[in-house]
């Protein structure tokens, strides 16, 4: 019994005089942590996917309340909803940015850009581009091994088994920008995501001259400027043998997608079906 | 144990060379793949030139040459055609008499456009001053100046494969003296037989030549280094320096892959080591091809420049195996029709060896100073075994002739670790394949250290979050 006693009197005294150590302990080391950090870090949607440029949701959230303005701080993920009430969370105003989509800048799909070779190494788009001018003879075109794909945190991408080219889908798509850093060929784009889902872009980024961009692909843009001509709102610029269609200045009228000879304007990334243009499925045997 | 070895063998090279059989070697890695030296028997036929000649202006490391002729011009064989841009750079010379019919982009092996001069060949008219006859000179000029600048002046670069302008390899930096010339005669990829070759049908000129270089560097000892497989080649340049009482010495060397690389090939003959990033003037050593040597030969006893080099057309399926001289910028087509057509059933054709050479997308793109092999690769051997997770067996550890750990580096290079790529000595690799030869998952690690060297070097390249692909390590 009196062992029982003096054990329990022992321990107790024990985690008396250890709780008093620790709590002294805590109040002399303190960190004193702005409670917002918190708050902002809650309204965050939590992906964690570096799409801001910061290491996570706590170090935006961490980043916002430092800051004294909203500049460079964006969530693409959550967008300007988000950001809204974190601006609000940290009494400042924002202003409203119109969402952004992936969009892929390239219409080489297998049967309109015919394979010339065979690429037998690793199955990554890193590597193909840095060892290997790829399958055909477009120097410039996706690759299509899917380091996008698998960049992707949101699942967002897909290589199209027919295409062989990726599919961004738009409901999952939060514009992180993970996979335009994953693309070796820069094909990848974030542009507007437009009203309705509308975007009106040039799918392709060969850069060699209209002839050989063509005898590659069927798809390419061949820099023949019609579409410049078209467009009433200078929106559209011709450089390196590739037109560019500025989306911040593009009215959507679409007059340059009727132009297009080659069919490399797309609107909303979809096929244009009466050029014959569309794919068909894969057929390649090497 | 082995330390004990490499203390001794350091001390005694005759104990390493006789714990070696009688030949010597490098010391750590390598390989033992089939030799299938199968054009061993084709004496070098000389292939007329005709049709088109696509000469590229980069072809060698360094600035690319500056064309000097224009289209409509008429050229002869052995004229200058393109001037080297620097001092890191070579001149380019005509390899058939025409008419130039563009300076325009051509696209080479891989399909991707450089910078060409293509020639419509007439007839075949050489420059009065190239020495034609088949009489060899034997005297060698005594000053080292002149024979570099004859060199420069004939666009020879390193044809054993790296095209490294031969005139600023025998200026070492002021300070490094290269006391040791080692002659690379050791061919040891698997199929090539083109050096063998020249040593049979050209070893008198090829000496001369090593001597002419030799000269060039003031160096007071000169070794030729030659794989045991080549018994007959070791046989005739032993008579010949024998007769003519050339101060050479041939070194017999293990057949063991890479041998031919130049520090293991430093390191079987001299038993020094070139440390990680240096040179092989850093320890008095210069490493030169035995076709660079003949090349050394024609250009300063006979005026010619390099206009043409030997090629081995070969492939276990080939009705015909051929070791040929022929001119720069012939298509490689043409090759492949001298032997007979492609033969059916070939997966891969590759320009050079199986080793480092590169698979051939583009059969019209001509040949260069350094093409070596045209190697046709039945299908069952040109596919690549499907890649499964590296289970830390460190065969490729043991098979790295640089000492290098490719198991770490190929994730480092997945990871974007380029500090730590820099630590472990990446820029060493001489990518020689033994790693991925040896490797039992058949991970393709070269192909990842390959992009990790070129992603180290260009500065400019910030890669980060990179995705790491379906093999996990």
């Amino acid at each position: 019994m009196q062992t029982i006693i003096l054990t329990v009197v022992t321990l107790t005294a024990l985690g008396a005089i250890l709780a008093a150590a620790l709590y002294m302990v805590a109040q002399r080391f303190r960190t004193e942590e702005d409670p917002r950090i918190d708050e902002v870090a809650a309204l965050l949607p939590g992906a964690n996917c570096g799409g801001c440029g910061f290491a996570g949701c706590r170090a935006l959230a961490e980043a916002v309340v430092k800051s004294e303005t909203m500049d460079n701080l964006y969530c693409p993920v959550g967008g300007s909803e988000v950001m809204q009430q974190v601006a609000a969370c940290v009494g400042r105003t924002v202003e409203a940015r119109e969402p952004m989509i992936a969009v892929v800048r390239c219409a080489g799909a297998c049967s309109l850009r015919p394979p010339t070779s065979l690429y037998d190494g690793a199955a990554s788009c890193r590597i193909e581009a840095a060892l290997y001018k790829g399958e055909t003879d477009c120097l410039y075109g996706c690759s299509g091994h899917g380091d996008c794909e698998r960049a992707c945190l949101f699942g967002a991408l897909r290589i199209d088994a027919a295409t062989g080219l990726p599919v961004v889908d738009e409901e999952k798509c939060t514009a992180c920008g993970a996979c335009v850093k994953a693309c070796p060929k820069r094909i990848i784009e974030l542009r507007k995501k437009g009203p309705k889902g509308c975007r009106v872009f040039v799918s392709c980024v060969n850069k060699d001259k209209g002839n050989v961009a063509r005898k590659a692909c069927k798809a390419a843009c061949i820099a023949c400027a019609k579409c410049s001509k078209a467009c009433a709102f200078g929106a559209i610029a011709i450089e390196e043998n590739i037109a560019y269609i500025d989306f911040t200045v593009c009215r959507l009228c679409r007059k340059c997608a009727a132009e297009c000879p080659t069919g490399a304007i797309r609107v909303n990334g979809e096929w244009r079906m009466e050029n014959g243009l569309a794919p068909s499925p894969l057929n390649f045997n090497p | 144990m082995s330390n004990i070895y490499h203390l001794l063998s350091e001390r005694l090279p005759l104990l390493r060379r006789g714990l070696g059989g009688g030949a010597c070697s490098f010391s750590i890695g390598g390989i033992h793949p089939e030799d299938n030296k199968l054009a061993a028997n084709s004496p070098l036929q000389a292939l007329p030139p005709e049709g088109t000649a696509s000469i590229f202006l980069g072809q060698h490391i360094g600035a690319p040459a500056e064309a000097i002729v224009s289209k409509g011009e008429r050229v002869k064989t052995g004229q200058l055609i393109a001037k080297a841009s620097g001092w890191v750079s070579a001149d380019i010379h005509s390899s058939v008499s025409g008419t130039v019919v563009a300076v325009e982009p051509v696209a080479d092996l891989s399909g991707i456009r450089q910078p060409a001069i293509t020639i419509q060949v007439e007839g075949d008219e050489w420059l009065e001053t190239i020495d034609r006859s088949p009489e060899i000179i034997r005297e060698i000029p005594s000053d080292s100046a002149v024979i570099i600048k004859k060199i420069a002046a004939a666009g020879i670069v390193g044809l054993g494969g790296a095209a490294f302008p031969t005139h600023v390899k025998l200026s070492p930096p002021p300070g490094k003296k290269a006391g040791i010339l080692i002659i690379n005669a050791a061919e040891c990829e698997p199929f090539l037989t083109s050096d063998h070759r020249v040593m049979l049908e050209f070893g008198e000129q090829a000496l001369i030549g090593a001597l002419l270089l030799k000269q060039a560097l003031h160096a007071s000892k000169a070794f030729i280094g030659i794989e045991s497989n080549k018994p007959d080649a070791i046989r005739e340049l032993q008579k010949i320096i024998r007769e003519r009482g050339y101060e050479l010495q041939v070194v017999r060397l293990k057949k063991r892959y890479p041998q031919g690389g130049e520090k293991q090939l430093i390191d079987a003959v001299t038993h020094r080591r070139v440390p990680s990033m240096g040179l092989p003037a850093d320890v008095g050593v210069a490493v030169q091809n035995v076709g660079t040597a003949l090349a050394v030969y024609e250009a300063v006893q006979k005026h010619k420049p390099l206009i043409e080099n030997s090629i081995t057309i070969t492939g276990k399926n080939l009705p015909q195996q051929i070791n040929a001289l022929v001119r720069l910028g012939t298509p490689l087509s043409r090759l492949a029709a001298l032997a007979g057509g492609i033969p059916a059933g070939t997966g891969k054709i590759v320009c050079g060896g199986p080793m480092m050479g590169k698979a051939i997308v583009n059969m019209d793109a001509p040949t260069t100073k350094v093409t070596s092999a045209l190697l046709f690769i039945p299908h069952g051997e040109a596919q690549r075994r499907k890649a499964s997770n590296c289970i830390r067996c460190a065969k490729c550890v043991q098979a790295c002739p640089m000492g290098l750990e490719p198991y770490l580096l190929i994730k480092l290079t997945q990871r974007s670790r380029y500090d730590e790529l820099r630590a472990n000595r990446m820029s060493d690799c001489i990518e020689c394949g033994c790693c991925l030869y040896s490797c039992p998952a058949h991970i393709p690690l070269l192909d990842y250290i390959r992009m990790g060297k070129g992603e180290l070097k260009s500065s400019k390249l910030k890669v980060e979050n990179y995705p790491t692909d379906g093999h996990r390590l």
